[in-house]
């Protein structure tokens, strides 16, 4: 990659995602003035305390409301570096704006993931210079992976002058918002636009087609204790692994996808057709569920979400319910998948079995036809790579252990972050826990 | 990064945002706690001997949505000892050397001013306001804007004033006068090298309607009070302007006063003339923290319009203020709608119609009804153009401008409530500039012969 060259990385046209349109459009200045000038201008808001990175959302807003808008973009971005893509990819309905003081009082809440969007597209857009890096300081960092969490801690830490190395083992680098988030709330070009901002603020590399393993064995794989030896410290954002599987007869073969895995062809992918897919399964009934069940039923797929408790009990988003519904999703409770039939090896039909209180009811079941299944149970953890770095442990769960305080790992040179250690939560919570480990490596570089 | 420190009477400052005397400068736990908020200077509140407050003492008019447009207060000076005073302005200046701390300072004898000047200085003051302003309470004792709208009196207390102090003297000047030049010019004439404006401006906030009593409401009573904020802005800035281009008074240092609310507004005053800008009332109501984006928003336009400095900024447009007569009769704009932003609200539509000269018309309706709802003239030309506004819910027209009964007045662009969808557009009259000046110089500002012969005149010039 070279220095300068604007679009190091571009997706093939052709894609699915290019299809869906934006759930929650960049605002024209008209209606961000009169969104803006709703806002009370709390103290001690309520929607700032419901941020993870703390942004402070009145004086942005108050800013957006003066036409200090360049102002606005520095108040998001100095608490949150991707406060672009947080604005377009954040579920605010539970986080800043689901606090706002106007929802208990019975009324809309401010909009403030679309002002946030509002103030950091436009000003990014016509003025992108907003911070200056410190002075070089020498000291290198390696960060593994280049999701969220180690691209707004490749940026904080060129901020401050070091220079910093992102290995990513996959050809695109920006981890799940360039190749899992939704395409009606953010594009994988536009995460890249963001990334390449991250780029523009300092002393940045991104190798991307570089693994991180115990021992390397060739090119385009970097060993653990090589890593170790030639950086001042490391952070691992290795986000989560592979799709589980569901263990059920029928599921090898064509027509059957992890959920992820069929969200990141549907982002990156022009050879990824749906021709003769009618309708579709998808089994779970968390975010990632909704994600695709939403994804394909805005494609024109008749889609049914397969869940094996009662809706009441969905680790999904209610608001993210409502949407896929309107959009013409339907829910199935209490069914568990049981066995995927085939003919001529294509996907025709999937055998559910009726559940109570999440206890198969024997004898009960019903079976389904469908043309595609996607399963969208819960990812593998993060990969044998963390205990490669010696001192660095996980819990009983997979989950890189740190200290909560710091996000240091056990190795005292190591520092970890985003859904490799909270097991998977949001991309603003991957940001606020780079913001911990980066202010703990901060002070561990100037030998505190 | 625009340099945002300013030089007011050879008093440095870190930036012209001060806060004005009043409740947010009671205290100096209060004015430390601004300082560290970003405030380049204070105004304490105004000393004398102490009074006693009435309660209540505030009023607020909302408009719309918005509270506090306008604020209004029945307050006095300082109710707390000299003393305390002085002692926590020694501490604050100790604490903060480089920012500016003004007292403002209202007494009645010579001999009581030699002595609060006296000690103001003592206590660290870098400049001196006289507080002739206050338009309640202190009047009735002979003080406020009781001397401020009498000049001579003025003269008088100013000329005491710069030969008791050692450091630079502001007049506070009340706007409650028939002509703000009056007190300017014996202010000028008493020797002081700076003037800050507006105090408040009497008025009545509203009237209790169960009790019958004028609001603030103290007991069963009320009294006229001081009116500040957002609503008094056009009138400081009005005033200002006159300072500004008066020869004398144009001379002196010029602290902008009255409904300063954020970086826009202080750009405002400063461009009419202001050196250093105070706020009270955006204080009351957000706190310290609003000065974060009067600082940044600043920084960002001077950077923006290429100045390094705010004293750049200052009175740029001062020499664009002329008297109505040497406006140019020529100049000409007309109302355009954009069909992409309407929302098809028809403010405009029902603005132009009561309001102004029925030249806004709606699609889609027939010659018939359009004189039945009121038009007298149609337009020769119906645009082609969308009946549903883009932006608007589908029934909903986007109204059309007839530009050749168009008098360019503004009124719809100020009623539309979305920014920037219609626009004035500048349209040739084909006429050199002229003014109404112009127009006497030449004979031409009168016709003789009565009417008839003036809608001739006028018929021919078309
Ligand atoms: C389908 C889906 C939809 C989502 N939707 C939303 C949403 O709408 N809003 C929201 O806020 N959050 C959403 N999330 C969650 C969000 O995407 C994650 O919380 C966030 O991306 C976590 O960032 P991260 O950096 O920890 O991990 P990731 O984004 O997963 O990035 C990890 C990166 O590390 C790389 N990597 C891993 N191991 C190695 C190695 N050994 N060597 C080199 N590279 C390696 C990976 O290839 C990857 O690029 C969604 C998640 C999914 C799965
Ligand atoms: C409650 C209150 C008390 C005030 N007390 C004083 C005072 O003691 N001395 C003074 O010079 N002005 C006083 N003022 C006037 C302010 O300093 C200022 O001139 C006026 O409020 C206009 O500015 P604003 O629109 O920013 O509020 C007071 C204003 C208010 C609202
Ligand atoms: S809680 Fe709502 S109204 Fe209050 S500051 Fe936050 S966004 Fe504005
Ligand atoms: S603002 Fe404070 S001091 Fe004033 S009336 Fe309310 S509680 Fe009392
Ligand atoms: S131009 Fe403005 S005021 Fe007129 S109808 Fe459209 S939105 Fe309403």
């Amino acid at each position: 990659m070279r220095e300068g060259d604007a679009k190091r990385w571009e997706l093939p046209p052709g894609r699915a995602e290019e299809a869906f349109e934006d759930k929650k459009p960049l605002y024209t200045p008209a209606e961000a003035l009169a969104e803006a000038n709703r806002c009370l201008y709390c103290s001690g808001a309520p929607c700032i305390q419901a941020c993870p990175t703390g942004i402070d959302v009145p004086t942005f807003i108050r800013k957006i409301g003066t036409g200090n808008l360049k102002g606005a973009a520095r108040t998001i971005l100095s608490a949150n570096l991707l406060g672009q893509s947080c604005a377009q990819v954040c579920p605010v309905e539970v986080l800043c704006a689901g606090s706002c003081v106007y929802t208990g009082w019975g009324r809309e809440p401010i909009a403030i993931g679309r002002l946030q969007r509002y103030a950091v597209e436009t000003t990014l857009s016509s003025h992108p210079a907003l911070f200056q890096a410190k002075q070089p300081t020498g000291k290198r960092i390696a960060l593994v992976g280049s999701g969220p969490a180690s691209i707004a801690a490749a940026g904080l830490l060129a901020l401050e002058g070091h220079t910093c190395l992102l290995y990513e083992r996959k050809a695109l680098p920006g981890g799940l918002n360039t190749l899992g988030i939704a395409p009606y709330k953010l594009k994988g070009p536009e995460a890249l636009q963001e990334l390449e901002w991250v780029l523009s603020l300092g002393r940045i590399e991104v190798r991307t087609g570089i693994e991180v393993v115990e021992t390397a064995s060739g090119p385009g794989q970097v060993s653990a204790t090589g890593l170790l030896a030639t950086h001042d410290a490391v952070f691992l954002g290795l986000g989560l692994g592979a799709d589980a599987r569901l263990g059920i007869p029928g599921e090898q073969g064509e027509g059957v996808h992890g959920a992820t895995h069929l969200i990141e062809r549907l982002k990156t992918d022009p050879g990824l057709t749906l021709e003769g897919v009618r309708r579709a399964l998808v089994i779970g009934g968390g975010n990632t569920a909704l994600d695709i069940a939403h994804e394909l039923a805005l494609l024109g797929v008749e889609v049914a979400m397969v869940y094996r408790r009662s809706e009441q009990e969905m680790g999904g988003y209610v608001h993210e319910l409502d949407a896929a519904r309107l959009d013409g999703v339907r829910l199935l409770e209490n069914r568990q998948p049981v066995e995927i039939l085939r003919e001529d090896g294509r996907v025709v039909a999937m055998r559910l079995a009726f559940l109570a209180e999440g206890k198969p009811l024997p004898g009960a079941g019903e079976t389904l036809p469908t043309d595609l299944v996607a399963v969208a149970i819960g990812q593998d953890r993060a990969t044998h790579v963390a205990r490669a770095f010696a001192g660095v442990a996980l819990d009983e769960r997979g989950r890189v252990k740190v200290d909560p305080l710091t996000h240091r790992t056990g190795n005292p040179k190591v520092w970890s972050g985003g859904d490799c250690v909270n097991g998977g939560k949001e991309v603003v919570n991957a940001v606020a826990e780079a913001k911990l480990a980066v202010r703990d490596i901060q002070r561990y570089l100037a030998g505190e | 990064m625009a340099d945002l420190s300013i030089e007011f009477c050879g008093i440095r400052s870190p930036n012209p945002f001060w806060l004005a005397s009043a409740p947010p400068t009671n205290t100096g736990d209060q004015v430390m706690r601004a300082f560290d908020a970003g405030w380049g200077g204070a105004v304490w509140k105004t000393l004398g001997n102490p009074i006693v407050n009435v309660t209540s003492r505030f009023g607020g008019i909302d408009y719309g949505n918005t509270r506090l447009m306008g604020l209004n207060n029945i307050e006095l000076i300082t109710d707390r000892p000299l003393e305390v005073n002085f002692r926590e302005m020694l501490e604050v200046k100790k604490r903060f050397p480089k920012h500016t701390l003004v007292a403002s300072l209202m007494v009645e004898t010579k001999e009581e001013w030699r002595e609060i000047i006296q000690r103001s200085e003592d206590a660290g003051a870098d400049l001196l306001e006289l507080n002739f302003g206050c338009p309640h309470g202190m009047c009735e004792r002979g003080m406020g804007s009781a001397v401020g709208a009498e000049p001579k009196v003025l003269e008088e207390i100013a000329r005491w004033a710069v030969e008791f102090a050692r450091v630079p003297v502001i007049v506070k000047l009340t706007p409650n006068v028939g002509d703000i030049l009056e007190p300017g010019e014996a202010a000028v004439r008493a020797g002081v090298p700076a003037l800050s404006l507006i105090n408040t401006v009497k008025s009545i906030m509203g009237v209790d309607l169960d009790r019958m009593v004028p609001l603030p409401r103290v007991g069963d009573a009320s009294t006229n009070g001081g009116y500040c904020g957002p609503a008094v802005k056009p009138i400081a800035l009005h005033l200002l302007s006159q300072l500004a281009r008066h020869p004398q008074c144009g001379r002196l240092a010029i602290s902008g006063i009255g409904g300063i609310s954020n970086w826009r507004d202080a750009a405002e005053f400063i461009a009419l003339g202001a050196t250093s800008v105070q706020v009270c009332t955006a204080v009351m109501h957000h706190g310290f923290r609003i000065v974060e984006d009067m600082l940044e928003g600043l920084s960002d336009f001077l950077d923006e319009k290429g100045m390094s400095s705010v004293a750049e900024l200052r009175g740029r447009a001062v020499p664009a203020f002329r008297d109505w007569g040497e406006l140019d009769l020529s100049y000409k704009l007309v109302a355009d709608i954009n069909p992409d932003t309407c929302i098809g609200c028809q403010l405009c539509y029902v603005a132009c119609m009561d309001g102004s000269h029925q030249c806004i018309h709606l699609p889609g309706r027939t010659e018939e009804q359009s004189r039945q709802a009121g038009h007298t003239h149609l337009p020769k030309h119906v645009p082609e153009r969308a009946v549903t506004a883009a932006a608007a819910t589908p029934g909903a027209r986007v109204p059309f401008v007839d530009e050749e009964e168009c008098v360019g007045c503004n009124l719809c662009q100020l009623v539309c409530p979305v920014p920037g969808c219609i626009t004035m557009e500048e349209v040739s009259t084909g006429r050199p500039r002229e003014s109404w000046n112009d127009r006497i110089a030449h004979g031409k500002a009168y016709v003789p012969g009565g009417l008839e012969a003036t809608e001739a005149t006028r018929r021919r010039n078309r």
